[in-house]
């Protein structure tokens, strides 16, 4: 009924006047946001604003259509001291209202389990934990979800962890070899990037895209990239989006290829571990062909790409694929033959569909309980639009599950660059594209571009003010939603299979951090 | 097994050779070492210095540019004119000290020093480290893991990486060390044992990079840690990372 005039229906990367945006009374805006989900739409952005009123915010809903491929926003203005919770119907917006109350000082009253995210000091002079600014904040310490009894125990892990990876602290109620409950505390990697970038864009901002979450460095650059040129109104050239696309596969490859290594390794299955291992550092190495750095690292820019591909060049890089596709697909076949391994990742961590929904999960975790959320084929830009990709979905939401959905987009991947690698030899190369420069960004705007990097769905939304400059800059990474999906995935397994049930999902820390 | 075994076969032996063979080949965009030339910089030209995004080139009072700052993104070759910055595809750019990470006059570049005698003898044949990343964004560990595979193969040389401080001789940092990773990233090393080294690996962790003016950061290692070893870089190819190791460890001497 209301959703006609509680929402502005919006594209992906299409920007809006910020008037445009329905304002609604703080309790008509959480009926509406209530409604919508319980209709199966979902969250992909949700956050506050500072006003221009003082003691007053402006909390924002940006929620997913997937159906008719669309976003719908709304905004209310709420008391900067509080707001109502909708958490406990709403799962999805736990973590979301714990970040706004860590961010502005604003309490989402009744929310079951508010504690801060990032374990940072608050941007305004009110704390939702009434701590003094001078007082230092110590991570990870605080309330834990506590199961008592003679025979539970606690194991705390991290935040330095045993290999090289990002830190977090898991806490683990367990009975025996079971585990009751796990509760993450992240927040050790939080640079303080979102609050820089309010005031921006300037010199650095493109920078901070490139390592937001530096494996995903694509990803999120293409996203910012489509923000700023969908504020200027500026097209990119055909060409550069087809080089924008495969660098988002290739990004993919790399990754899903070394998930599925460490996935062996933390089984003991090595030569699968030890195959992907050195597989992944190849895909990566084509990368470095486009752009001279493996993650490619500046390539990305507003107006376009800062390389193109000359036909050489191409040629080399369909040979290596061509070499690279029968190793990737020998060392991960492996793991599909052997019985021991399916014994490791089959019903390990299972998510459930309803319990996907219900977390709102994204990127291979949520495919591989069967949902078809992937943003390439739901709201597709760029290259995808002319190019689609099929979405690729398993139904038992396990080790196993995820890590088949990966081997089957791996292969979807690969058919895609050569493809797209085929059209660009049927045209000569740009000159390289010029930075278009931020000057003529929209004011008074509001703008929210998604895609789906090789962890999930990204979503980047830019406020501008008077002067065209950020407002507000949110970014979601795909681990933000997904987090509380691992917790939920280890309830009454064995605390052994922790290792393998993590990695795979592989989420960021510092995506999530920022 | 049958499968294992032939595949095995079909994947060959593919470990680089480095630091025998030759010399690695670079890509096409790679920027390595950069190279300034006080020459052709024009004096009342300031465009590289407003360009870089973290302050990492002065002209006071000739043109520098810091390693430690730069994040390789080849901003300043593009936009001078005169072409007195340039990009090369050097990788070997580690240093033992900070301010040798200073490129300036042409004069030579100061690459790492041999660890001293007692310390080589000690961790010259067997070094094992502790990898801490404290706001890394998971390229640097990404790089820094790879030479643990099979493609580059580290414990070759003597080199690993450990699962507890305890068992480690020195500790390898990456990122620009946030606030709320330098309780964790303190006890970590005073659980290593003495004698021990640090290592720095990427910008981030030589002087903060971008994230430097960040209050959420403590602006990289320098001056919570002695360090051994700078390796720049955003992130630094593997092959920075192995060459810097190599050096330090006395396995590559020539420049
Ligand atoms: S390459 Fe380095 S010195 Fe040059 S602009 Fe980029 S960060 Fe600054
Ligand atoms: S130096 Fe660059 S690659 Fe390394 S952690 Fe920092 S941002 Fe990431």
């Amino acid at each position: 009924m209301h959703s006609h005039q509680s929402f502005i229906n919006i594209k992906n990367g299409k920007p809006i006047d910020l008037n445009k945006i329905p304002l609604l009374e703080e309790k008509a805006f959480m009926e509406a946001i209530k409604q919508s989900i319980g209709e199966g739409k979902r969250v992909s952005s949700y956050f506050a604003c500072s006003s221009k009123e003082q003691g007053f915010l402006k909390l924002y809903a940006v929620l997913l259509d997937d159906e008719n491929q669309q976003f719908m926003v709304t905004q209310t203005k709420i008391n900067s001291d509080k707001f109502t919770s909708l958490a406990t119907v709403c799962p999805q917006l736990q973590l979301f209202e714990r970040e706004i109350a860590e961010q502005y000082g604003c309490i989402p009253v009744g929310h079951p389990w508010l504690k801060p995210v990032r374990y940072h000091h608050s941007w305004t002079d009110q704390d939702a934990w009434n701590r003094k600014e001078e007082e230092a904040i110590l991570p990870g310490v605080g309330d834990y979800f506590k199961i008592e009894g003679d025979q539970v125990h606690e194991v705390a892990v991290g935040p330095v962890h045993a290999g090289v990876i990002e830190p977090g602290h898991f806490r683990f109620q367990c009975q025996g070899e079971e585990v009751l409950h796990l509760e993450i505390a992240l927040g050790y990697q939080h640079r303080g990037i979102e609050k820089a970038l309010i005031g921006r864009p300037d010199k650095k901002t493109r920078h901070y895209m490139d390592v937001l979450a530096g494996d995903t460095t694509i990803g999120h650059c293409l996203t910012y990239c489509q923000n700023i040129e969908g504020l200027m109104s500026t097209e990119i050239s055909e060409r550069s989006k087809v080089l924008r696309g495969i660098a988002l596969e290739l990004e993919r490859m790399a990754n899903h290829v070394g998930d599925l290594g460490s996935l062996a390794n933390d089984i003991g299955y090595l030569p699968t571990a030890s195959f992907c291992g050195r597989i992944r550092g190849e895909w990566l190495n084509l990368t470095a062909l486009i752009t001279g750095n493996r993650f490619g690292r500046n390539f990305l820019i507003p107006g376009g790409t800062s390389y193109d591909l000359t036909k050489d060049q191409i040629v080399v890089m369909l040979n290596k694929i061509k070499l690279l596709e029968k190793e990737t697909e020998d060392a991960i076949s492996l793991l599909w033959d052997n019985q021991s391994v399916l014994a490791r990742f089959e019903e390990a961590g299972i998510l459930s569909r309803k319990q996907g929904e219900e977390l709102g999960l994204v990127g291979v975790a949520a495919r591989a309980t069967g949902l078809g959320r992937d943003i390439r084929t739901t709201m597709p830009s760029g290259v995808y639009k002319k190019m689609p990709i099929s979405i690729r979905t398993a139904e038992s939401g396990d080790v196993y599950a995820r890590a088949y959905v990966r081997g089957l987009e791996i292969k979807t991947s690969v058919e895609f660059i050569k493809k797209a690698l085929g059209e660009l030899l049927k045209n000569a190369p740009n000159k390289a594209s010029q930075i278009v420069s931020s000057d003529s960004i929209k004011a008074n705007s509001f703008i929210v571009t998604v895609n789906e990097g090789w962890r999930g769905e990204i979503c980047h939304v830019a406020i501008t003010d008077n002067e065209g400059k950020f407002e507000r800059y949110k970014i979601v990474d795909p681990s933000f939603h997904n987090w509380m999906g691992v917790a939920v995935a280890l309830r009454n397994e064995e605390i052994s299979d922790f290792p393998i049930c993590n990695k795979s999902f592989n989420l960021s820390y510092c995506g999530h951090d920022l | 097994m049958l499968k294992e075994i032939t595949t095995r076969m079909k994947q060959g032996y593919k470990t680089i050779k480095f630091p025998a063979g030759e010399r690695p080949k670079m890509t096409e965009h790679y920027c390595g070492r950069p190279i300034v030339n006080q020459v052709l910089c024009k004096k009342d030209c300031n465009a590289c210095v407003e360009i870089c995004p973290t302050g990492a080139i002065s002209k006071e009072p000739q043109l520098k540019l810091d390693l430690g700052k730069c994040v390789f993104c080849g901003e300043c070759e593009n936009v001078c004119e005169s072409k007195a910055i340039h990009f090369s595809d050097e990788f070997s750019m580690s240093t033992s000290r900070r301010e040798d990470l200073i490129v300036s006059t042409d004069e030579e570049f100061k690459t790492v020093a041999e660890m001293r005698t007692e310390l080589k003898k000690m961790f010259g044949r067997s070094l094992k480290l502790r990898v801490v990343s404290a706001g890394g964004c998971n390229a640097c560990e990404a790089d820094v893991n790879v030479l643990g595979t099979i493609g580059w193969d580290l414990g070759r040389f003597g080199i690993e990486y450990v699962a507890s401080p305890r068992h480690a001789d020195g500790l390898l940092i990456i990122g620009p060390v946030t606030k709320n990773m330098v309780l964790a990233l303190k006890k970590t090393y005073d659980a290593i044992p003495e004698d021990k080294i640090v290592i720095a690996v990427g910008t981030c962790a030589l002087s903060g990079g971008l994230f430097a003016l960040n209050p959420e950061t403590e602006a990289g290692v320098e001056g919570i840690f002695p360090v051994d070893l700078w390796v720049p870089g955003c992130p630094p190819n593997p092959i920075t990372i192995l060459d810097g190791l190599l050096r330090l460890t006395g396995k590559i001497k020539d420049l």
